[in-house]
């Protein structure tokens, strides 16, 4: 995804402190990789931003950047951006998902001969990225709940945005499917509007702009209190076409499987638009991304195939739900609750367990009795297990999904990687 | 209860149900359905009246002005107000439990109206949120074993004469007082800050809603095999690093 590193293009338009800056910060993202402490990619980017605060600004300028956010399909949608976007040049990427300004930056240092910046951004460092990287084009795929214990609410978020983004010269590529996204666009200059579609809709009965109950009748929505609706979308996903601001469908073929895959290629399909990649090409390079940071990666376990799939919260459990095998394939689930979770398991009650009636269930993780118990009221049958290997000798016979949260999925990834 | 189904009112989840408050309605749905009762559940959005003829009504916590908005419109609704009257039972979580006292401080910062169906009123703590586990003894009177919840505010709530603590914190935040209170309880209405879901980590909170709803002493044993593996591994955890 990087060009490669110490490039001289870099360097030149540095003055000497970013220099430094750059160079301490690659200095200890090489300790932090021996010590076998990750990809040291935000360590890295924390020294650099440390002796010079204005680093991102001055690594971003000369590129063209396009900043990616969201709740959830962030990691996969800049992959696919980045993806499309070499047809009309090299990109670099924060492909390892470092979406706070430190680990950017890292990705950023190693531009080399890069036109495009693709990037992916936290939710709560929109507005200071957006302010430091000058982009061009700015992609807003969706907002819902996600670690209220730690985040900020994700009706403020949605009010965070607006205020940010709203003198943004950037062109905005936002979910016209989304009330809150829709939002936190509106007050924006250049907006293309995506129907990409939205699942999860239990964060979005209140208005955003006056607190009035929304009516959303067939695939509209409105306030009947005040009117805010949702805007004529440019492009739309229809079944598994993307149809383009001419009515051209165009279909999507993707190794990534469920309906939010075609949703993010609907709205990468337009965000390269704005830089002249037709849309038949940018589907077209899509099609070759398969896992991304392994998420949907097929694994073998003792000879048992295991997908690994990644659900952070209710509106990705919906999404993931809908896209494994259907019942008795027998699904794992591992749930944790470290800081990078959220530390609050509260959210596995806004998650429609019930839909995995049917299937063979494992629970493991930190918080499997958290899970026990919501699945028991939600009447599924499982068992609480200690580890996927586990899982696996359990398991009647079928593709094993296995569904985790985040500091759990990175767990998952390890344990299968190397078997006991 | 005055006929077959058990009548249970979630009042204003477009509103209120920010942090798994679903919970609480699910699992004194199940439990009730384990011991043989009609469940008849009934959500109430916050463009619908609320039902007077409910036994019991849950409400849940929510974000700043979703708190002002479910505090306005339940002003102008009778319905919750008669319920209690006729004995019905309320049982409200974090801005929920806000909202049933005398006042609150809204989005705004502006003191704003509750309903004054129990003797409480919140102000904003000047000191760090309470957020993280919390271990409370409830009153003797309740009859229910130490509670164990999550919980995630900034509030702190004031008790009048009108009213007793659900429970005494060990663990936690609580009203944040500085007395040590956890919750507010009289006759059938009950507040507190304790998510997690509640009823999931105390299932015998949602099984004291349904004696007191049946007006009976006991109810036919469940499985809570599951519910106490929970329940102790989190009183554990939070002891631990308290």
């Amino acid at each position: 995804m990087s060009a490669h590193p110490d490039s001289a293009a870099t360097s030149a338009s540095l003055n000497a402190r970013a220099k430094l800056a750059v160079t301490a910060g690659k200095a200890a993202a090489a300790v932090s990789r021996a010590a076998g402490r990750g990809s040291g990619s935000v360590i890295g980017g924390r020294v650099a931003l440390k002796l010079d605060p204005d680093l991102l600004r001055r690594v971003s300028e000369g590129l063209d950047v396009v900043l990616v956010s969201a709740t959830n399909g962030k990691t996969t949608t800049t992959r696919l951006i980045a993806e499309a976007l070499k047809a009309a040049g090299p990109v670099v990427s924060n492909a390892l998902g470092a979406n706070m300004p430190a680990g950017i930056t890292s990705a950023l240092a190693d531009s080399g001969e890069a036109r495009f910046g693709v990037i992916e951004v936290d939710e709560k460092y929109l507005n200071m990225v957006a302010r430091d990287t000058n982009p061009k084009a700015i992609a807003l795929l969706n907002l819902s709940r996600d670690q209220l214990d730690r985040s900020s609410e994700t009706r403020m978020l949605a009010e965070k945005w607006r205020e940010g983004l709203a003198g943004t010269e950037a062109v905005v590529i936002a979910n016209a499917d989304d009330p809150l996204v829709t939002w936190a666009a509106s007050s924006c200059k250049k907006v293309i509007w995506v129907a990409a579609g939205q699942a999860y809709k239990e964060d979005a009965w209140s208005c955003p702009s006056c607190g009035g109950v929304m009516q959303r009748p067939d695939e509209e929505w409105f306030c009947p209190s005040c009117g805010f609706r949702r805007p004529q979308p440019h492009w739309a996903l229809q079944g598994e076409f993307v149809v383009d601001p001419q009515g051209n469908p165009w279909p999507i073929r993707l190794q990534l499987p469920g309906r939010a895959n075609l949703s993010n290629a609907t709205s990468t399909a337009a965000v390269v638009s704005v830089f002249g990649v037709h849309p038949q090409i940018a589907l077209q390079r899509m099609e070759s991304v398969q896992a991304v940071a392994g998420r949907y990666e097929s694994v073998l376990v003792n000879g048992r195939e295991v997908r690994l799939l990644l659900a952070k919260n209710p509106a990705g459990w919906l999404e993931t739900f809908s896209l494994i095998d259907p019942a008795p394939s027998p699904v794992v689930l591992s749930v944790n609750a470290l800081s990078a979770d959220g530390t609050d398991t509260s959210w596995l009650w806004d998650v429609d367990y019930e839909r995995l009636v049917g299937h063979p269930v494992f629970v493991m993780g930190q918080r499997k009795l958290d899970l026990a118990v919501r699945l028991e009221v939600a009447g599924v049958q499982f068992q609480v297990v200690d580890s996927i290997q586990q899982a696996v000798a359990m398991a009647p016979q079928g593709r094993i999904e296995a569904i985790a949260n985040y500091t759990a999925f990175q767990q998952l990834r390890r344990d299968v990687a190397t078997p006991n | 209860m005055t006929d077959s189904a058990l009548r249970l009112i979630w009042i204003y989840p477009d509103l209120l149900s920010t942090y798994g408050d679903r919970g609480n309605v699910l699992v004194v749905e199940r439990r009730a359905r384990q011991r043989g009762l009609q469940v008849e559940r009934v959500d109430v959005r916050s463009d619908q009246p609320v039902p007077t003829s409910g036994d019991i009504y849950l409400i849940g916590g929510g974000e700043d002005r979703p708190q002002r908005l479910a505090g306005e419109r339940l002003r102008q609704d009778p319905g919750l107000g008669r319920a209690v009257e006729n004995g019905a039972i309320v049982f409200a979580v974090c801005a929920g439990y806000q909202i049933l006292g005398h006042e609150f401080i809204d989005d705004r910062g502006e003191r704003t109206a509750g309903l004054g169906l129990l003797d409480v009123w919140s102000t904003r703590g000047e000191g760090k949120r309470n957020v993280g586990d919390i271990v409370a003894e409830p009153d003797p009177r309740l009859g229910l074993p130490t509670l164990t919840g999550f919980e995630n505010h900034q509030g702190v709530t004031h008790l009048g004469q009108g009213v007793s603590p659900l429970a005494q914190v060990t663990v936690g935040g609580g009203n944040g007082t500085g007395e040590g209170t956890e919750g507010a309880w009289r006759d059938t209405v009950f507040g507190t800050y304790l998510h997690g879901p509640i009823m999931a980590r105390n299932p015998l909170v949602a099984d004291l809603l349904i004696k007191l709803a049946l007006d009976v002493s006991a109810l036919p044993p469940a499985d809570n095999t599951w519910y106490d593996a929970l329940r102790a591994e989190r009183i554990a955890a939070a002891q631990a690093t308290s």
